[in-house]
């Protein structure tokens, strides 16, 4: 990555995992088709060229093989990167995530660290077929054990991949697929915000968005569009999931008194769900509205053809701000 | 301030047709991603290839290439899978393996590998051979003897209230000793819930492998004290941990080996199938160690399998072999040919141990509902312990005095284990929130201090009232 290069997400990953390999011998990439294709985004592209087929490594079809099998690497002293193609390849893997790669290290009373990172490229919005366009998170974030943080930007891709390669917990890192090749964008330099860290990424005073991974760029539209309107609307990039910096979150509404989640994933359970009941707690005095949420439905990841109406678009954003201020 | 929200069901601010909202870049990943990438056709091409790519690594592979003189001498016979040791069977024609079959059952059953009768009898076997000299002997018969008296005290504790549940190992002994002397302290272990006996080969302390059975925590051992993982409960997850393991020793150029326990019922999980085919793509040196003691809980083994199921390792291209579980040196002889194997990059390698569990599945079951006395008498006459003492005392290899300090041992430990367990303390209510993040988390932090300041709250109350 040369100093003030421009990179989409996509490659910004790229530029951070080869960091990593650089850095520590211990670091391994793995999954399916990692290697010589690069990945079927090519996010792992050109890896195994330069580190070998010991360290980028192509795995057999089986996502519980892989996790389980980055465990006991872990186990051993290597900080696997494991690479699920699809959020909804992640299923047979969800056991030995849950029930093992969660859990260990406090059964071990923390005599063991589990330096795993799973990436998932995630969400919607790029007309796949079925289980390639979910939104998982809530699933994960409700396992202790585990850290769920999704970049937003190529900056957050590079940086927030090397402090979970870094970090001594399972991290799975949520990646936004529909955003891999979009706009190229400088990676920042200098000391990177901590992990788990929101950012206030457009300031306003009306109402606040809470959002993260791909639909924080619709959230800035809706922003724009509000302050046509005459609106001033706040936007967060929540960056992490697990855990959720709340504090951020509270300082915002009790400037603005209004909050709307969004997320791609269906609200009900989701963390919106998670978000509006600890802000309502902790902002109860300041909140000119309930907290709403705009997201999927109780419904299957739909078709592609009608996707564009179940994820949470510019209008249906809009539309969740109107109803938000309306009280 | 607030805009007109039926204006908003006609006309959409957002100003973008949906169906061009399709970007470039979009239609790329959906290339990228499309369907063949993860279909059936698109994973056999690639697995083919990666069996190919197992020669690149340097090792050599189980089925490729000849064996080193060594293994080849040591390979399995029962065995069925690899050109190394398709061509010889000579099991089939030794003499004493086929009293080794008879034993096992029926004659359908194959032979297994075994050194030492039912009735004490030492017996060749053409493939694997053990030489022990009299003070390994003993040491295997006081091993089965202590492990047989820990379990029966555990198994008394769980009837005292001491423990919640008791998973015995009574009746797998030699499965567990055998395969346990057969490793280095630098291999490494991956136990099930039950591996009391490869425990204590591996220096754990009795005492530790008890308090989850209490409830004073969820294993708590340091794993890498002794290389003997913690118990793992969920069916058949740590065969994958054990490969993944394994192929960090092969990473590292160590000549280590990793050892995975599992049941005849774990064979049914994907975790175990998932762990053959990495183990075997990658010539991992992982020694698969199934315990077929016949049930799982409820299930006989013919609810699991309709081949016998050390034959399922040819499907996957390495040897497997069954052994008589009962038999602590056959156990013994087989594994050190399959950690040996390990070692010298040849890959993994299955190991049936055809035993029985004589007790319940765990202090909670009761076999009577699914399984008949006789079939337990007929085991107990292929008891582990006893058929090495008989021989021992034919071989005047031991007299009273040894068998009356080895009973003076137990006695010992048992008493120190009954008095520890009495002992050990519960874990303070707050250690619920230790150690579950290495490097902390926000909420765990929350909530340990918002339940520190309710349970405070209840102090008081506490302190006044009396």
């Amino acid at each position: 990555m040369a100093p003030g290069e421009k990179l989409p997400i996509a490659k910004a990953i790229n530029s951070s995992l080869r960091k990593a390999l650089e850095n520590d011998p211990k670091v391994l990439v793995m999954g399916e088709d990692v290697g010589k294709l690069g990945g079927v985004f090519r996010v792992t592209d050109g890896l195994q060229k330069d580190f070998g087929e010991d360290r980028v490594i192509d795995t057999p079809l089986a996502e519980s093989g892989i996790v389980g099998t980055a465990i006991g690497l872990a186990l051993r002293g290597y900080r696997p990167v494991v690479e699920i193609q699809f959020d909804g390849f992640v299923f047979p893997a969800y056991d030995q995530i849950v029930t093992q790669l969660a859990k260990m290290h406090a059964r071990a009373l923390g005599k063991i660290k589990l330096p795993v990172v799973i990436r998932i490229p995630y969400a919607g919005g790029i007309g796949a077929v079925e289980h390639h366009s979910e939104s998982p998170e809530a699933l994960f974030a409700h396992v202790a054990g585990l850290k769920i943080v999704t970049p937003a930007n190529s900056s957050d891709a590079y940086w927030m991949l090397q402090q979970a390669i870094e970090c001594d917990d399972p991290v799975i890192f949520f990646e936004p697929k529909s955003r891999y090749w979009g706009k190229g964008e400088e990676v920042a330099q200098g000391i990177p915000a901590p992990l788990h860290r929101a950012r206030v990424i457009r300031e306003g005073t009306d109402l606040t968005i809470a959002s993260y991974g791909p639909t924080v760029r619709t959230a800035l539209q809706a922003a724009d569009a509000s302050a046509e309107e005459g609106r001033s609307v706040e936007v967060l990039d929540l960056r992490s999931i697990s855990p959720i910096d709340f504090d951020t979150i509270q300082a915002s509404v009790e400037c603005t008194g209004r909050l709307v989640v969004v997320h791609e994933a269906p609200v009900f359970f989701g963390s919106g769900a998670e978000i509006a009941a600890r802000i309502t707690e902790r902002c109860f005095y300041h909140l000119e509205a309930p907290v709403l949420r705009v997201g999927g439905f109780h419904a299957p990841y739909p078709p592609a053809r009608v996707e564009e109406e179940y994820l949470p678009g510019l209008d249906r954003v809009l539309d969740g701000i109107d109803r938000a201020m309306a009280y | 301030m607030t805009v007109d929200s039926t204006a908003r069901a006609t006309t959409r601010r957002s100003g973008v047709k949906r169906t061009t909202k399709k970007t470039a870049s979009n239609a790329e990943t959906a290339t990228a991603a499309s369907p063949e990438e993860s279909t059936g056709a698109g994973a056999a091409a690639k697995s083919t290839k990666s069996a190919g790519r197992t020669g690149t690594t340097g090792k050599k592979t189980a089925a490729g290439k000849a064996p080193a003189k060594k293994a080849a001498k040591r390979t399995p016979a029962g065995a069925t899978a690899t050109k190394t040791t398709a061509k010889k069977s000579p099991a089939k024609k030794a003499a004493p393996g086929k009293t080794a079959a008879a034993v096992a059952g029926d004659a359908e059953r194959p032979e297994m590998v075994q050194l030492l009768t039912p009735e004490g009898q030492r017996v060749e076997h053409p493939d694997y051979a053990i030489d022990l000299d009299a003070d390994e002997l003993r040491g295997l018969y006081r091993d089965m003897v202590l492990t047989r008296r820990f379990d029966a005290e555990a198994t008394a504790l769980q009837r005292q209230g001491e423990l919640g549940l008791w998973p015995s190992l009574l009746g797998q002994e030699a499965a567990q000793i055998g395969s346990g002397r057969a490793l280095r302290p630098d291999d490494y272990v991956f136990p099930t819930y039950r591996e009391h006996g490869v425990a204590w080969c591996r220096g754990v302390d009795p005492t530790q492998l008890l308090g989850m059975f209490r409830g004073v925590n969820n294993g708590g051992w340091d794993p890498n004290g002794n290389n003997f993982h913690l118990y793992t409960i969920v069916i058949g997850s740590q065969a994958l941990h054990a490969t993944g393991y394994a192929m960090g020793i092969a990473k590292d150029g160590a000549d280590s080996a990793v050892i995975a326990y599992f049941g005849d019922g774990a064979t049914s999980q994907g975790d175990v199938a998932e762990s053959f085919t990495f183990a075997a793509v990658y010539n991992a040196p992982v020694v698969f160690f199934c315990q077929n003691n016949q049930w799982a809980i409820s299930e006989p083994t013919e609810r699991q399998t309709r081949v016998p199921l050390y034959q399922r390792a040819q499907g996957y291209g390495f040897p497997g072999v069954r052994v008589d579980g009962n038999d602590v040196l056959a156990v013994l002889a087989v594994t050190r040919a399959a950690v040996e194997r390990a070692r010298t990059g040849e890959g993994p390698m299955l190991v049936e141990a055809f035993t029985y569990r004589m007790g319940a599945h765990t202090t909670s079951d009761d076999p009577t509902r699914y399984r008949s006395d006789d079939e337990r008498e007929a085991w107990e006459a292929k008891d582990p312990i006893l058929r090495l003492r008989t021989y021992l005392e034919r071989e005047q290899l031991v007299d009273d005095a040894f068998l009356a300090s080895i009973d003076e041992e137990s006695d010992t430990m048992a008493k120190r284990v009954r008095e520890s367990i009495r002992t050990m303390p519960d874990p303070p209510a707050m250690s619920m929130f230790d150690n579950i993040y290495a490097d902390g988390h926000a909420l765990v932090d929350e909530e340990r201090a918002q339940y520190a300041a309710y349970a405070a709250s209840f102090a008081d109350t506490d302190e006044e009232g009396r």
